[in-house]
């Protein structure tokens, strides 16, 4: 048996030692790194520092969610575009979870039709390079539409043409904060409902509708309220002035094209892990569950999904980090997100480094949190010893 | 032992980090014996690859001048094509020796982004094109257009201040590519697309229907267009602004690819003789050799043979002369005098 007190062995010794060198050999590595690049920037007389970001940036931003004109930052243009990559990631991740789940519950599926589609969907989309299918949606979106001019308007007020879809804008009165405070004790109401509902079936045994009855909360006590409020919206719609439309809400073609892009290819990776881990739960415990009179719907929530869910987070962590950088690509297709701002702001200053950095960092911290979140959801699904 | 092979690894390449790599240009270029240039991504007329893949046009001819000043022949050159974003870096990095790509001359390129200009040679201005099909006569109509427009160049910071200054409004699309930007406008996601005037005719060219697109007769800005060499090398930057300013004086002095041997033979006139080395030393001002001059103009021929070459009324762009011809002509080349 070896001694826990022999710390300073003379094995234990060398190692320290050596890893004590590497350590040093990295920080004088990394420091004559810094201090040359500093050098070489002075010698050739290029500005260094974050100083640019207070300047104005008269660079023309399309598709911002916030007000920005030309007159504002580079900083503030900078923020636009991490608002945009921002946006893009988390409906890119909602959306290709949705799609992601039904082709990997298509992919196990009896029905030999529907389980073949899914895999040929599969195959096909994570089988392409992720630019090119972005190209395709792009020259598809822009393709399909007609010109402003001739608009098609599937619903009255709706126009799609290949400058965006255009929708009519809800423009709130009033009357709308007392709504608010409804669907706020809608809410609030539910729980509650939803917390008596297990109370009893954990007492009695009886099972309560308390979904249901939370549902109806939650919609009907605000729709009571928005109609004896006498309905407190008016519609702005889009109208058709000059060369485009003016007004209204509008989505423009760059966006829905990387999105649709985005959102099939990371759901074919999604669709996957759905699939290997719906294959990873054991059938025997699915006859079991049928041979005890369980329905389908409580099969796949009590017995099947937390045991799937242990197979599938971890990996759909990776396709989630993956999607946020892949978002990237959005500069292909001139959609403003961070690093098309960001590129065009080194174009106009040539401050490379701080741009890279400022990217290296959004990406991380991006990431970081959604690995966090990944990781916390994970812990509560993996099996717990009892 | 893997780890001691790591931290040989490490300090190897630390040593290799230590250099500074801001030694002159011209003995890096003299000791690799080719040229890296900087080229556009292709605009016709400017610098594209013909058919069997070689880079032709105005900018390529300006670089193969240099190449022939320095290297005694005009092929010795690697061209690397560049978007717009990528062409400062890549000279302020010493990615590229120079660049001959359509780039405007401004102040703070010139002062704050690491490289310096050398003499201009183009005069450009930036304009709209749009399909005729819109029956706009005026820039100052377009309120409310979508713009399709290059990332990373003055078009777009111009096109900004224009609806600025006019108070009229754009939707900008900002593309990576200057392709992508022309597909985009190609296809009808934008009603204008901008650039300078002289690729609008250019890129229009590449169009499916030329005829049916329309360049508005406003010049938004001034461009003048210049090669960029890395900054604080002051003699690469006198060589490559000489020997452009040596294809100027040699259209102002009548001499051509076809007959500069014979004019160096034959000449009387001191300046043609001290132009091309036979009498004085021009050459070692610049760390050259007697024949810089000559060797420039029998690759390329002089600045009006370049620009007939490629611009003229034989080419499918034919973009008058204009403010591009030389000063006794009513345009804006002056050579300076080569003593």
């Amino acid at each position: 048996m070896k001694k826990a007190a022999s710390f300073l062995t003379k094995d234990n010794f060398k190692n320290m030692a050596l890893q004590m060198a590497v350590l040093g050999v990295i920080f004088y590595g990394c420091h004559g790194l810094l201090t040359n690049t500093q050098a070489n920037l002075e010698a050739r007389n290029i500005a260094s520092g974050f100083g640019f970001l207070s300047l104005e940036s008269g660079m023309p931003i399309s598709n911002s969610l916030l007000p920005y004109t030309p007159a504002d930052t580079y900083g503030y243009a900078f923020f636009m575009g991490i608002i945009n990559t921002v946006f893009v990631s988390v409906i890119g991740i909602i959306l290709s979870t949705v799609l992601g789940v039904t082709i990997g519950v298509a992919r196990v599926s009896s029905n030999w039709l529907v389980s073949k589609l899914a895999e040929i969907y599969v195959e096909v989309l994570r089988n392409i390079p992720l630019l090119l299918t972005l190209f395709f949606t792009y020259t598809i979106v822009l393709a399909a539409l007609p010109v402003p001019r001739k608009s098609l308007t599937p619903l009255a007020g709706i126009f799609l043409n290949n400058r965006g879809i255009y929708l009519p804008r809800p423009v709130f009165e009033p009357g709308m904060i007392a709504v608010m405070i409804a669907l706020l004790v809608g809410i609030i109401g539910a729980m509650v409902i939803l917390g008596m509902a297990k109370r009893i079936h954990d007492n009695t045994g009886r099972v309560i509708p308390g979904a249901s009855l939370g549902l109806v909360v939650v919609v009907g006590l605000p729709l009571a309220v928005f109609f004896m409020a006498g309905a407190p919206v008016t519609m702005e719609h889009a109208v058709l002035k000059g060369f485009n439309f003016r007004g209204g809400l509008v989505i423009r073609p760059e966006f829905s094209a990387l999105m649709m892009g985005i959102i099939l290819y990371t759901a074919a990776f999604i669709g996957e892990n759905v699939r290997s881990g719906i294959q990873s739960v054991d059938p025997g415990q699915i006859n079991a569950s049928k041979a005890l009179g369980l329905s389908q719907g409580l099969i796949m929530r009590r017995i099947v999904l937390p045991q799937a869910l242990r197979v599938i987070i971890p990996a759909t962590t990776n396709d989630y980090a993956s999607l946020v950088k892949n978002s990237s690509l959005a500069v292909a297709i001139g959609y403003p997100d961070m690093v098309s701002v960001g590129g065009t702001i080194i174009g106009q200053n040539d401050q490379a480094i701080e741009i890279i950095a400022m990217w290296m960092g959004v990406y991380m911290t991006i990431n970081l949190l959604i690995s966090f979140v990944m990781n916390w959801l994970n812990s509560r699904v993996q099996l717990i010893g009892r | 032992m893997y780890l001691k092979k790591i931290v040989v690894f490490l300090c190897v390449s630390f040593l290799a980090l230590g250099s500074t790599g801001l030694a002159s240009t011209l003995e890096d270029v003299k000791a690799r014996g080719v040229l890296n240039c900087g080229i556009s991504e292709g605009v016709p007329g400017f610098s594209i690859p013909d058919s069997s893949g070689r880079w032709v046009g105005f900018d390529v001819d300006m670089a193969r001048a240099v190449a022939a000043a320095v290297l005694k022949d005009g092929e010795k050159i690697k061209f690397v094509s560049l978007a717009s974003k990528q062409k400062i870096v890549a000279v302020s990095s010493g990615q590229v020796d120079l660049t001959s790509r359509t780039t405007t001359w401004t102040l703070k390129r010139d002062a704050k982004q690491g490289v310096d200009f050398t003499t201009i040679v183009f005069y450009d201005g930036q304009g709209f094109m749009i399909p005729k099909s819109m029956g706009v006569t005026s820039a100052k109509d377009l309120d409310g257009a979508s713009v399709c427009v290059t990332a990373g160049t003055t078009s777009e910071l111009n096109v900004a201040d224009f609806a600025r200054a006019n108070n009229i409004k754009f939707e900008i699309v900002v593309f990576d590519g200057k392709k992508e930007a022309l597909n985009a406008y190609a296809s009808g996601r934008c009603d204008v697309f901008t650039t300078d005037i002289s690729q609008l005719a250019s890129l229009r060219s590449t169009l499916a229907k030329p005829q049916d697109h329309l360049i508005l007769p406003e010049v938004l800005s001034k461009e003048p267009l210049s090669p960029l060499v890395r900054h604080g090398d002051n003699q690469w930057k006198d060589i490559v602004t000489w020997v452009i300013n040596g294809l100027i004086a040699a259209e102002e002095h009548g001499i051509t690819k076809a007959n500069v041997l014979e004019i160096k033979a034959t000449s009387k006139n001191p300046v043609v003789q001290r132009m091309l080395g036979k009498s004085g030393d021009t050459g070692s001002y610049l760390g050259l050799d007697k024949d810089w001059m000559v060797r420039a103009i029998q690759t390329v021929g002089n600045y009006g043979e370049i620009y007939q070459r490629h611009f003229g009324p034989d080419t499918r762009l034919n973009i008058p002369r204009g403010i591009n011809n030389l000063w006794t002509k009513g345009g804006q080349h002056y050579a300076l005098p080569i003593r």
